[in-house]
């Protein structure tokens, strides 16, 4: 018999396709249709308005929107702070304002700068001394990159200068073959394998070279289904103990140590 | 212990999501979605017809569900797999997207396909066939009259036409004369992730506006558009053309309801991309979607669309 399945999804977000008006009311919908497949915490980040590379007063907003959902859902949300390495001294404010004194478990960057300048040090430093992990979106489009988008080699060179702080290579990648490779030896890093196609062997490929303790379930709803994302799991050959690390008791075990500072219940 | 809140909403001790999968579409037919009831034995008989499936090996990426000729133990363990989310899977053959022997390819389908009698009660063959290459014309005769398949599958952008091609409506009037359902793939794998060497576009499907007005009585499915047609209103006009489509690659949280809602006209069938996609994924869209929708329309997208193209004609 199976433990206890624990379902967290590690990416999610609160834009337009979701109903209703308020960031709590687009919350709501997310939970609504999560439920349906048992998922029990949401991992949420960025404003119902997203922006590649947001100026200070466009962080905060973004922020406020996920920490009003999170105030609204407290058992279910767990906000994410969106980060620009762009705009460093804000980001730092921003990151005290929402994870050290705030309900926020975790730090998003995305495509504003690669994470491997050195712009990045010291948010990464700041956010291993409040003991939150860092979501950091990657691709390696076949297409080309955008000019600060980050690749899995990318987020390699971080850990190398930051081998303790708790990496997230986000959508492994896109190109999945590659970027497993690219942080296979490095342990502080793991994957997030929401985000793009359900094609199978991804979930395979990253048990067999990282260890089934590296690999987290995200789906990237709305824009991604629930469906597609969780199948990768689901569907993959692999044991029922590692389909239970990979649905939820990573990330449980990635986030207790900063839901217990701040009180939060699992 | 402490009574955790989400438990009204989990799956309880013991759940196992695959087993669930099984009979999803069936408990979705039903208009009712249960984490915790039992299915009725008539109810798990209830059909889910998936018009995307692949035999053989894509030239790009080992797939763990993948088959060859050479290997029957492959089919029957893709039957197996296949046949616990559908009753009957319409197959075509990867080997189509790069080598150019279209008669070969089509005869180790059928090998492949009556590797033993649970393949050949699974897969419905859909052949292969390029109207760029000199000789189609038998070809497509061997697929109607010597392999008797219910149709063919196209793969455009792989063979360097597109569908404002004089070849093309050729091949399209003739197979409309032999009664064969005509598959045309809108792409095989997202743009971003295809392989460095080999990268092709996604097939428009705009022509076909004018295509299918001469041709009433066409059979037409466009397979894996459902990310690269983002135009709703090019999806009315050829959905009242009578071209069906596929879920395999409808995204989005409860992708299939909002779909419906946008183009309440639109015919989708069910279609898991397998081996290429996990099979589970196409399932789970009919889980998540299903509150939204009656059971007619999950009905329609699980099997009597695809009923419906079997028919006419």
């Amino acid at each position: 018999m199976l433990p206890y399945q624990v379902t967290w999804d590690l990416h999610t977000h609160l834009t337009r396709q979701l109903r209703g008006k308020t960031p709590a009311e687009k919350a709501a919908h997310l939970i609504e249709v999560g439920s349906r497949h048992g998922i029990e915490r949401f991992c949420c980040y960025m404003g119902v308005e997203w922006n590649t590379n947001p100026d200070p007063e466009n962080l905060r907003k973004q922020n406020d929107d996920i920490l009003e959902a999170v105030e609204a859902h407290p058992d279910r949300m767990m906000g994410f702070v969106y980060l620009n390495p762009k705009h460093q001294a804000e980001s730092l404010d921003e990151l005290k304002r929402c994870v050290r004194d705030g309900p926020m478990v975790g730090v998003k960057l995305w495509v504003s700068h690669r994470c491997s300048e050195p712009e990045l040090d010291p948010i990464v430093e700041l956010a291993m001394e409040f003991g939150v992990p860092i979501f950091q979106h990657t691709w390696i489009k076949t297409t080309g990159n955008l000019p600060g988008e980050s690749t899995p080699d990318d987020v390699a060179r971080l850990a190398i200068r930051h081998p303790e702080a708790k990496l997230i290579c986000g959508h492994t990648g896109g190109n999945w073959e590659a970027a497993i490779p690219a942080i296979r030896d490095f342990s502080n890093i793991s994957v997030g394998i929401g985000g793009f196609d359900p094609t199978a062997g991804v979930t395979e490929m990253a048990v067999r070279e990282l260890g089934a303790e590296r690999v987290l379930f995200g789906s990237d709803a709305p824009g991604r289904a629930f469906a597609s994302q969780l199948a990768k799991v689901t569907g993959a050959d692999i044991s029922a103990s590692q389909k239970a690390l990979i649905l939820g008791e990573n990330l449980k075990r990635l986030l207790e140590p900063v839901m217990l500072g701040k009180g939060l219940t699992q | 212990m402490k009574r955790s809140p989400f438990q009204a909403l989990s799956p309880s001790p013991g759940f196992d999501r695959r087993s669930f999968l099984k009979s999803s579409a069936a408990t979705l037919a039903a208009g009712a979605l249960s984490l915790s009831r039992s299915l009725s034995v008539e109810e798990a008989k209830a059909p889910v017809i998936d018009t995307n499936v692949y035999l053989g090996q894509y030239p790009f990426r080992h797939l763990p569900l993948e088959t060859s000729h050479e290997n029957p133990e492959s089919v029957v363990s893709f039957a197996d797999a296949m046949s616990q989310h559908s009753m009957a899977s319409w197959a075509s053959s990867f080997e189509a997207l790069l080598q150019r022997d279209y008669d070969g390819i089509n005869e180790r389908l059928v090998i492949m396909a009556t590797a033993d009698k649970s393949a050949a009660r699974q897969f419905q063959l859909f052949g292969a066939v390029n109207p760029k290459v000199s000789g189609w014309q038998e070809t497509l005769r061997r697929i109607h009259q010597v392999h008797r398949m219910r149709g063919i599958r196209l793969h455009p952008n792989f063979h360097g036409y597109t569908l404002d091609d004089p070849d093309f409506a050729a091949l399209l009037d003739a197979a409309a004369q032999k009664d064969l359902i005509v598959q045309i793939a809108i792409r095989m794998e997202d743009i971003r992730t295809q392989h460095p060497a080999a990268t092709v576009p996604d097939v428009d499907p705009t022509p076909l506006l004018d295509q299918l007005t001469k041709l009433p009585g066409l059979r037409l499915q466009l397979l894996n558009g459902m990310r690269s047609i983002a135009d709703t209103i090019l999806m009315a006009r050829l959905s009242d053309l009578g071209v069906h489509f596929d879920i395999a690659m409808l995204e989005g949280m409860s992708g299939l309801a909002r779909l419906m809602e946008r183009v309440p006209e639109i015919k989708l069938c069910y279609g898991s991309y397998a081996p290429f996609f996990y099979p589970e994924a196409a399932a789970l869209k009919l889980v998540e979607s299903a509150p939204e929708l009656d059971s007619r329309r999950l009905a329609a997208v699980s099997s009597h669309h695809a009923e419906n193209l079997l028919m006419r004609g």
